[in-house]
């Protein structure tokens, strides 16, 4: 091995994360998972799906950071992941740029 | 291999799972890495078509959505939620017990992996037979066969007049939760490749490559569930 080697990764090879930490963590997404189903009987209006949709993206960030060891992972993977969800965001956005200004330009009605 | 070995060999003096066009076993692990990640990107990609269908027919039929949002068996759904989650924590042990050389307890953590995803698709099983049988819907006066195939479907009484609305839902309900159990099958079917290596051995502290990156896709397939469950089983549950 040739330690000056710019294109090593000596972190990523030693990295272990403790036990208690996977514990914590499928701990957190069971309570979360709990909660989100008691929520969901509880009258929020257009919040319900907010907070449904909150808890879902804090518990996938649980799995990504901690089970996937993106926290502990090179800078390039870190950016691949939120590459990742910067292009679902522009799928969403713009298809939802269509979807909800239709009917915004409807021409007026013609006056006879 | 043993390590101790690898260092005897001389003339081919680096570990044999390291590829020639690596200089670390480091390097190449970040490689690995990298490159399933580019692949899990794909993968959201193509989840995320189905969830944009699901986002524009949300927005246009609200009141179907809540319809059939009901009619799903949401303790099931609850119960494959929890399994799930229990089987991405069995990977993460099995990864730690690769990295910290435990032959033993990387299989053991592999098969609980293995039957909790076997439970899930059981459980899975019994809830597609339901939607294939004519019953009393549960959340209304109506009689509902919600698979949304021709000559299967059916919608009657109060929630006829939302019929093509629930049956919209159905459709997307069959594309994601089928994708995602065809994701998981998979899965086993890697799960009991590496099962295999695992048994004879092959994975040391310094290597153990093919457990990081199927836990990997396991957990993708996990997080795909996690946005799927709160999507599809509880949307108006309040009512």
């Amino acid at each position: 091995m040739d330690a000056s080697h710019p294109f090593e990764y000596p972190e990523y090879e030693e990295h272990v994360v403790p036990k208690s930490v996977y514990f914590g963590v499928f701990g957190a997404l069971m309570v979360l998972t709990v909660i989100t189903v008691a929520v969901a009987f509880v009258d929020l209006g257009n919040l319900n799906v907010v907070v449904a949709l909150a808890v879902a993206v804090l518990k996938a960030t649980l799995v990504v950071l901690f089970f996937m060891h993106v926290k502990y992972s090179p800078t390039i993977t870190k950016l691949v992941v939120v590459s990742s969800i910067v292009w679902l965001g522009i799928l969403f956005g713009v298809t939802m740029m269509d979807y909800l200004t239709r009917g915004w330009l409807m021409a007026p009605p013609l006056m006879h | 291999m043993p390590d101790a070995v690898i260092a005897e060999a001389g003339a081919h003096a680096h570990h044999p799972r390291l590829r020639h066009h690596f200089d670390t076993l480091g390097q190449q692990k970040a490689a690995a890495s990298l490159g399933m990640w580019v692949f899990i990107a794909q993968e959201i990609m193509f989840f995320g078509g189905m969830f944009t269908a699901y986002l524009v027919y949300r927005m246009w039929y609200p009141a179907g959505y809540a319809a059939a949002s009901n009619e799903l068996d949401l303790t099931l759904g609850g119960i494959n939620t929890a399994v799930l989650i229990a089987s991405s924590l069995t990977v993460a042990m099995a990864v730690h017990a690769a990295q910290e050389g435990k032959q033993n307890q990387i299989v053991g953590f592999l098969a609980a992996t293995l039957v909790l995803g076997v439970v899930f698709l059981v459980i899975k099983y019994f809830e597609y037979e339901a939607k294939f049988t004519l019953h009393e819907a549960h959340h209304a006066a109506a009689q509902v066969r919600l698979f949304p195939g021709a000559g299967w479907f059916h919608v009657d009484g109060e929630l006829a007049p939302i019929a093509s609305q629930i049956r919209i839902f159905m459709v997307l309900y069959f594309a994601l939760t089928g994708m995602h159990a065809l994701h998981m099958i998979i899965g086993i079917g890697l799960l009991l490749a590496i099962m295999n290596m695992a048994r004879k051995g092959e994975f040391t502290p310094k290597w153990y490559t093919p457990v990081e990156m199927f836990g990997l896709y396991w957990h993708f397939v996990d997080i795909i569930w996690i946005f799927l469950f709160p999507l599809l089983y509880l949307v108006n549950r309040h009512h």
